[in-house]
């Protein structure tokens, strides 16, 4: 374990908390809400002292690093990031409790959405805006933000175990020839689309207080809202932009980059955006009709359907209706979709449609072999061939994620709450979705549950974030050991 | 002609061997030495030793006069490279064998880049000639001629057929097709038959007649048109890779076997549509499993000559309706055609024949007027495309009026005039620019077309 890389990586990033916690301060400076200003300058100042310590005994010698160092790295930063920057909520006195900080930053940073709150609005605006820019910096990862900016070691390929470890998807690739280029080019696009969804919403007239926060939960498919009945409190308008900017955010990032590059072919017909949009228009139908009853007109029905799954399958978590109220069908269609997923390579959660598609593949090829035991199948994405490996991981993943989905409910269940908030706080903490059904529906909150429920949520929300493997190698003890 | 072969590989030697025998200066270039002196023992050509994409050699074996290099080593950069060179030295054509799929979509610029008069991928003739073959699996061999407008095509008289006991002058009261068999194989013996010859049961007969004429020729006769649909390959090389794409783009389904996984999984990869086995194709209970009893034809196209041959008895013994098998080694090809195995390919006896049909197309061009040659019935009989030179003794007199000066056991089988095929009865006649096809045993040399009318002044 190269423990200076560790140390400068995290110095780093803990430097960049706190520049990034600036605007919040700001805008509570502004409010004259001292309590969450003080909140902010000390944890800003904790983050600076720390950061310079570890930048300073990290600076020198090299920060070469392999696949450990990577995950280690991205693992500790998430977990420090979330409990450093749940410091100001607890400062402030506004959430009184450091768990319910914690759980609260978790989610936010992690892009779920779930929410301790039961009264939105009483956060002053300050800690709101950090609050949901969280999820704007959680979204797109904060380790290929700092990628982005801090001059790595030139010409190596070491970053590349950074950008896996911290990208969602089976399968992660550079999309243009350097690092920088490339994670500059994911936040060019990331920062772009979040801009034109801002733009779009203030012109529907929205302050653009209400529309920058709902722009950035939209961009980390996050899902905070800053009002109590949620995106409910908005205008159809918005509500349309909304809509569609997750439905966006749910692509896969190097489409774009593909389509700005001139090769809009080839990154159309990429096989997972068709799945997945495929997958956004039957669910609708299907909905749609399932739920005919429930609104006066069928535009209505088709406006708030098609919300609702943007917002689940991008691991959003906004709502404009309670759909815990939906006929049985249409919950358990969007359960289903949160256990699925955005697209990889994109800022929203779940298991993502590509690895579905290899794992039902892979299934269908084990069919066929059991059938004609001599017959070679190989699974093919996008008309090419996926490594065997990649294969092994996504089965291996998809073991680690209901492995991991069962023993958080087992604990959950201490609380000896309904089987399906049970069930679904867990799969909306794992997916990064945010709202379940039942006690954690739309218009529900996680503030009935115990602390130790509140810490494994917290986890999950990481687990989930992360793809669970370098969560889990924190807790491995050889990640830990010297090399050798 | 003056022409450099390099490498003297089963193509090369073949090639070597071919053009010899039609009377051209040839110059055999080989890293080989030994190689090279047991060619010296049984061909009349020169060799040379060493490196044959070195400008040197190149040099030496006489590039600058040379009106044709043909390259065909085992690599295909060097083949290409030698092109390249030889060009420079001032060689006038030059062909190159380019067996790597990979440079297929580039051939274009590489024989733009290179000036290679011809480039011949023998996988890929051979897969072409497979496909040909299945296309009409009733013909154990198929070839056209005459700028494809007349096929030649081989079958074998099955007992109880229609042509079972026909005398010949009778076929045209059962088809008005005109069709014309001409050349007959019966217990080894070839005959170029008559009006008065009678076939028999396994009689193997050439017939031409042009695409059309044939189907109908075969519905006429109520002979088997059997169409393949589901097609087993043994032995995943690229021939196979070829065969497959080719049969996939007419909806054919395809099962491959072969025993190495590596190149199971790359075939998969290649041949998203194909079924692929792993396993050893040449055991019984392995083609057994993966259903070859009902499969329409068995393509044996292994590394091995041993096994292609077992494979495809096998598959003959199940009553496969069709088998291709794919062999190496030519010496025996009788043998095995007595042996009940009708179908044999030879990747280096169809790439042979394309650059000597290519070697001839010259040839012709520079005053000699055989256009192309195919071998038919194990190469003992030959059909000759020729252009019929302007101011020949024997134009315009009705091949009635020609029947004394024709040439024991020739025949000619089609004639192309105006666009226009004539499959020729007694009544017509050659014209100066027709194109013909002449048949003739092997034993009957004719290298021109005054050969087959060799009478003396009407």
């Amino acid at each position: 374990m190269n423990g200076r890389a560790v140390r400068y990586f995290i110095g780093h990033i803990l430097r960049w908390e706190a520049i990034l916690m600036a605007p919040a301060l700001i805008i509570a400076m502004v409010d004259r809400s001292w309590g969450a200003v003080n909140g902010f300058l000390i944890t800003m100042l904790l983050l600076l002292v720390v950061s310079s310590l570890l930048l300073f005994i990290g600076q020198k010698g090299d920060h070469s690093m392999q696949a450990r160092e990577g995950f280690v790295i991205v693992g500790l930063s998430w977990v420090l990031l979330s409990l450093i920057g749940a410091l100001p909520f607890t400062l402030s006195g506004q959430i009184p409790r450091y768990v319910d900080a914690v759980f609260e930053t978790a989610s936010g940073f992690t892009t779920t959405g779930a929410s301790i709150l039961t009264n939105i609005e009483g956060l002053c605006r300050g800690l709101l805006f950090w609050r949901s820019f969280t999820h704007w910096i959680g979204g797109m990862g904060v380790l290929v933000f700092v990628m982005a900016i801090i001059p790595l070691s030139k010409g190596s390929g070491e970053s590349m175990h950074l950008l896996r470890a911290e990208s969602p998807g089976p399968d992660v690739g550079k999309v243009s020839p350097t690092m920088r280029k490339t994670t500059r080019a994911l936040y060019a696009i990331y920062i772009a689309l979040t801009l034109i969804t801002f733009l779009l919403l203030v012109l529907g007239g929205d302050p653009a207080f209400d529309s920058f926060c709902n722009a950035v939960g939209a961009a980390g498919t996050g899902g905070f809202s800053i009002k109590n009945a949620g995106i409910g409190a908005y205008s159809h308008y918005s509500q349309t932009v909304l809509s569609f900017a997750m439905m966006l955010f749910g692509v896969n990032f190097s489409v774009y980059y593909l389509i700005l590059t001139r090769q809009a072919r080839r990154g159309l017909m990429d096989e997972e955006l068709h799945w997945y949009l495929g997958i956004i228009l039957a669910t609708l139908v299907v909905l749609v009709i399932n739920t005919r009853s429930l609104f006066p007109s069928l535009g209505e029905g088709i406006h708030h359907v098609f919300f609702t799954i943007c917002s689940i399958i991008t691991t959003t978590g906004y709502s404009t209706v309670d759909f815990n109220l939906w006929p049985e069908l249409s919950k358990w269609i969007l359960v289903l979709l949160m256990f699925m997923g955005a697209s990889a390579g994109s800022t929203g959660g779940g298991m993502k449609v590509s690895r579905i598609l290899i794992l039902i593949k892979s299934l269908g090829n084990q069919i066929a072999t059991m059938l004609r035991p001599r017959s070679v199948h190989i699974v093919r994405l996008n008309k090419k061939m996926v490594e065997d490996s990649t294969v092994r991981s996504v089965h291996v993943f998809s073991l680690a994620y209901f492995f991991i989905l069962a023993i958080s409910a087992l604990i959950v269940s201490f609380d000896n709450f309904d089987g399906v908030t049970t069930l679904t706080s867990v799969i909306a903490c794992i997916s990064n979705i945010g709202p379940g059904l039942n006690m954690v529906g739309p218009m529900g909150n996680y503030a009935a549950f115990s602390d130790l429920s509140k810490i494994v949520l917290s986890l999950d929300m990481l687990f989930g974030r992360l793809e669970i493997f370098p969560m889990l190698l924190l807790f491995s003890p050889a990640a830990w050991r010297n090399n050798g | 002609m003056f022409i450099i072969v390099v490498g003297q590989g089963k193509v090369g030697t073949t090639l070597s061997s071919q053009l010899c025998a039609e009377g051209h200066d040839i110059v055999t270039i080989d890293s080989e030495p030994a190689v090279l002196k047991k060619l010296q023992e049984t061909l009349d050509v020169a060799t040379l030793c060493g490196n044959g994409a070195a400008a040197t050699v190149l040099d030496e074996a006489g590039a600058a006069k040379a009106d044709l290099l043909i390259a065909c080593t085992d690599s295909d950069e060097v083949n290409l490279l030698s092109c390249m060179v030889a060009r420079k030295l001032g060689t006038k054509n030059t062909i190159a064998r380019v067996r790597n799929p990979e440079y297929d979509s580039d051939l274009r610029l590489l024989k733009d880049e290179f000036h290679i008069s011809l480039s011949i991928n023998p996988e890929l003739t051979c897969a072409r000639e497979i496909f040909r073959i299945l296309r009409f699996p009733a013909f154990l061999k198929r070839e056209t001629f005459l700028r494809d407008r007349a096929e030649l095509v081989e079958l074998k008289i099955a007992p109880g057929s229609r042509l079972d006991g026909l005398k010949l002058m009778d076929l045209r009261r059962l088809t008005d097709v005109k069709a014309l068999i001409c050349a007959v194989e019966r217990q080894g013996q070839v005959t170029i038959p008559d009006g008065n010859f009678i076939l028999r049961a396994n009689d193997r007969i050439s017939l031409t007649a042009d695409a059309a004429g044939l189907i109908r020729f075969m519905n006429d006769l109520d002979l088997p048109t059997p169409s393949i649909r589901k097609v087993m390959i043994v032995g995943g090389s690229r021939i196979a890779i070829h065969v497959t794409r080719l049969l996939q783009r007419n909806k054919v389904r395809v099962t491959i076997i072969d025993n190495d996984e590596q190149k199971c999984r790359r075939l998969t990869e290649l041949l998203p549509e194909a079924t692929i086995i792993c396993g050893n194709g040449s055991l019984q209970e392995v083609l057994l499993s993966e259903g070859v009893q009902d499969t329409d034809a068995v393509l044996a196209l292994t590394g091995f000559d041993e096994e292609n041959l077992t494979i495809s008895m096998f598959a003959n013994y199940l009553k496969v309706p069709k088998t291709v098998t794919k062999v190496d080694r030519t010496e025996h090809l009788e043998v095995y055609t007595n042996a009940g195995i009708d179908t044999i390919v030879s990747p280096k006896l169809l790439t042979a024949n394309e650059i000597v049909r290519y070697v001839r197309a010259m040839g012709s061009r520079s005053g000699q007027s055989m256009v192309a040659l195919s071998r038919f019935m194990d190469g003992k009989v030959e059909a000759m495309e020729f252009v019929v030179p302007a101011g020949a003794n024997y134009c315009d007199i009705p091949f009635k009026a020609l029947q004394s000066r024709r040439r024991k056991n020739t025949l000619v089988a089609a004639i192309a005039r105006n666009r226009q095929l004539i499959i020729p009865s007694g009544n017509d006649c050659l014209l100066p620019d027709d194109r013909v096809v002449v048949v003739a045993p092997r034993d009957v040399t004719i290298s021109e077309l005054k050969d087959a009318f060799p009478g003396g002044n009407v």
